[in-house]
């Protein structure tokens, strides 16, 4: 009786489907815009493999690009000053960054009860700049300039994508499709899905920063450096998280090994040549 | 059940006695998993894979338990509170890898358990009951799984809930009015996320409830046997302690090793970049897809794309999807051979492969773009599905000719383990190089 049923119902579901394959399909779009998009290209990075660590000097570096280029426009938000101790700042150095970053935190007057704002402390996640999302659309042609504190983690080339974003603006070739290319407010970089980006390109040219520990501040090295910035930002316990990996394999490697014998011990006289029966 | 050459236990000093007398508890731990419980002494490496299931479950129990200390359920919130765990809760950053990729362990698990049971008819008399038991917990498994999946309140997250819970809106008259109610409101809020971190807190120990009746229903008729053949004598069992808890142990190290080698080296690899976007209602994914162990029932619901029979598309794929599912309730009744094992079932195992690369190509399909040839592809592989279960199985249980099946387990044991499925009398009797042991009558 079950068999009879569960046999109809299985002819059922496998006429639908048979149904459905056989419908002919309208001839796809093909979407020509596809063809400029380029892959992120491949960048090695001091925290990638195993038994990858940071380069703290050239998060520093990053960090210096964040802090004079890119903080305008985007938010650091689950970063806190104090976590800038990571890179290899003292406390009074991490101190002073706070109290002299650009945008102050709000807060409220103490006085008259208004929004108002105060200068950051270290206990404080960095401030956007913007007050709210309004305000930040109403900047930027109506784009919403994304939070960057997990962004190589959000994105699927990662920090490689990153890099690859920072440098891949250029001229939109001659063969570019009039809807594909750029509209006002709009910048060609076929790294971007879509082609066309809202955000101008933030690195331009060499020297837009200088770095304190005398690195040439080309354009590559800016965006590598800002990319390695972005993975610490994203996770800053990486170090932690591959190094007590490596102890932790190293102790299962070990552990495994002696349940291995262990097991092939109690099972010696029933397998093999001891086998009794 | 106890077979009647079964230990018993004999507490020998005056403490185990005294706890006997009043709480019996280690006594029943010893017939349960101890020296008092034989197991077929032929269990290949698939027999690891129950107590590995039930290992992720109490791993997935500690870790929940304690992000459940530091994570807020509100929208405002959770999506913070999950980066706080990650960056300033100490060790949060292990707790948050080792729960999420946990589930996905939990799956891997799971899935090759089933497995097992399909290929040695671990499904059939007299293991109904434990095969039933077993696919309410892949039902409840499924529900904590997806719940737990929107607590972080990503983009992926928000929009997953979306669909799977837009599921509901496809059953005629009633289904809006209920998924309103189920959420709490129009779309996923604050609302659902609150009861989701609820229910998804309560399910696991729900799971366990059902996993304590399971292994109860197991040890009625004992364990099966790579040979499907019954236990006939004191030869063909081992106590379950030693034997067994030295080989799980090992199959454990094996587990925490391919774990950890995710949690550690490449914890991001099964999830998705979209959950690190903050959930976004008027954003939508190029790509709405769920975590890989879905992929599979993804597939079978976007393959049903024409309305049939008056029904529209819609609720045929969500028909399909839970009826993928929901078969395999009925599979003991739809598979009458009295062969339990594959491995002397030389047709069904034939289309037991097929449905292993059938399924595999689903899991890929469901990730894929609504694109031909995906599309075709995919209503080929949902047919099969259906009709392997519902229309194959039972014609090949009734036309195939099994292989002669060896008299005992000792026998098929004693006449080469490499050779265990090689039946008894047709040319399996080998003799191991060394070995000269007569062969012992069984």
């Amino acid at each position: 009786m079950v068999r009879i049923i569960a046999f109809l119902a299985g002819l059922v579901f496998v006429a639908a489907l048979v149904v459905a394959m056989l419908i002919p399909r309208q001839p796809a779009v093909e979407n020509t815009a596809h063809h400029f998009h380029i892959e992120p290209a491949k960048m090695a990075f001091a925290s990638d493999g195993p038994l990858g660590r940071f380069d703290r000097a050239q998060l520093q570096r990053g960090f210096q690009v964040y802090k004079e280029v890119c903080s305008a426009c985007h938010s650091l938000r689950h970063v806190a000053f104090r976590d800038l101790t990571d890179l290899g700042f003292t406390g009074p150095e991490v101190k002073a960054i706070a109290n002299q970053w650009a945008i102050e935190v709000p807060s409220v007057n103490p006085d008259t009860g208004e929004p108002a704002t105060r200068k950051a402390i270290p206990a404080d996640m960095f401030p956007s700049p913007y007050a709210n999302e309004v305000a930040a659309r109403a900047a930027n042609n109506n784009a919403l300039p994304p939070d960057l504190s997990l962004i190589t983690k959000a994105r699927e080339g990662h920090a490689e994508y990153v890099h690859s974003l920072l440098t891949g603006y250029r001229e939109p070739p001659a063969n570019l499709p009039a809807e594909a290319r750029p509209g006002p407010g709009l910048h060609y970089n076929p790294v971007y899905a879509n082609l066309n980006i809202a955000m101008p390109p933030p690195l331009v040219a060499e020297g837009q920063v200088s770095y304190a520990d005398g690195t040439k501040p080309t354009v590559e090295q800016m965006s590598q450096d800002v990319a390695a910035f972005l993975i610490w930002t994203a996770e800053p316990k990486l170090e932690n998280r591959k190094r007590t990996g490596v102890a932790v394999i190293i102790f299962l490697l070990f552990a495994t090994t002696l349940a291995y014998f262990a097991y092939q011990n109690i099972w010696a006289e029933k397998k093999g040549k001891l086998r009794k029966g | 059940m106890s077979f009647p050459w079964a230990a018993h236990y004999a507490p020998k000093n005056a403490f185990t006695q005294w706890i006997d007398q009043r709480l019996p508890l280690p006594r029943l731990v010893y017939n349960a998993v101890g020296a008092g419980y034989p197991v077929p002494r032929n269990l290949n490496y698939f027999w690891n894979f129950g107590v590995l299931a039930g290992a992720a479950l109490g791993l997935q129990i500690i870790t929940g338990i304690v992000l459940a200390m530091h994570y807020a359920a509100n929208g405002m919130v959770a999506f913070d509170s999950v980066e706080h765990i990650m960056r300033d809760v100490n060790s949060g950053w292990l707790l948050r890898y080792a729960h999420a990729n946990g589930a996905s362990f939990f799956f891997i698990v799971v899935y090759m358990h089933i497995g097992r049971g399909l290929f040695y008819g671990s499904y059939k008399a007299p293991r109904e009951m434990v095969w039933l038991l077993g696919v309410v917990i892949f039902l409840l498994m499924m529900a904590t799984a997806f719940m737990g999946y929107v607590l972080p309140w990503g983009q992926m997250s928000f929009w997953g809930a979306q669909v799977i819970t837009g599921f509901f809106s496809a059953i005629p008259l009633v289904g809006e009015p209920i998924r309103e109610w189920l959420l709490g409101g129009y779309a996923p809020d604050n609302a659902a996320l609150n009861r989701f971190f609820s229910l998804h807190y309560l399910l696991p120990f729900v799971i366990a409830g059902v996993i304590i009746l399971h292994i109860w229903a197991l040890h009625i008729p004992g364990s099966n046997n790579p040979t499907g053949v019954d236990v006939k004598g004191p030869q063909d069992t081992v106590p379950f302690h030693p034997y067994y808890t030295a080989k799980d142990g090992f199959g454990l190290g094996v587990f925490l090793i391919a774990f950890s080698l995710f949690v550690f080296f490449m914890p991001n690899a099964l999830g998705h970049p979209d959950n690190y976007i903050p959930a976004n209602p008027l954003s939508t994914p190029a790509h709405i897809v769920p975590e890989w162990y879905f992929l599979p029932f993804y597939a079978i619901l976007k393959s049903f794309t024409v309305n049939f029979l008056w029904i529209p598309a819609k609720l045929w794929g969500v028909m399909a999807m839970f009826g993928s599912i929901l078969l395999l309730f009925v599979l003991p009744w739809l598979d009458t051979s009295p062969v339990r094992s594959s491995n002397y079932r030389p047709l069904y195992k034939w289309f037991f492969w097929v449905l292993v690369l059938d399924v595999l190509l689903l899991g890929y399909l469901g990730q894929a773009p609504a694109e031909e040839p995906y599309v075709r592809l995919s209503q080929l592989s949902a047919a099969y599905y259906f009709a392997h279960f519902l229309i194959i199985l039972p014609i090949v249980s009734k036309i195939e000719k099994p292989k002669p099946l060896p008299m005992s387990i000792s026998a098929s044991v004693l006449h080469g383990e490499a050779q265990e499925a090689a039946p008894f009398g047709a040319g399996g009797e080998g003799v191991i190089a060394g070995d000269s042991t007569p062969p012992r009558a069984s």
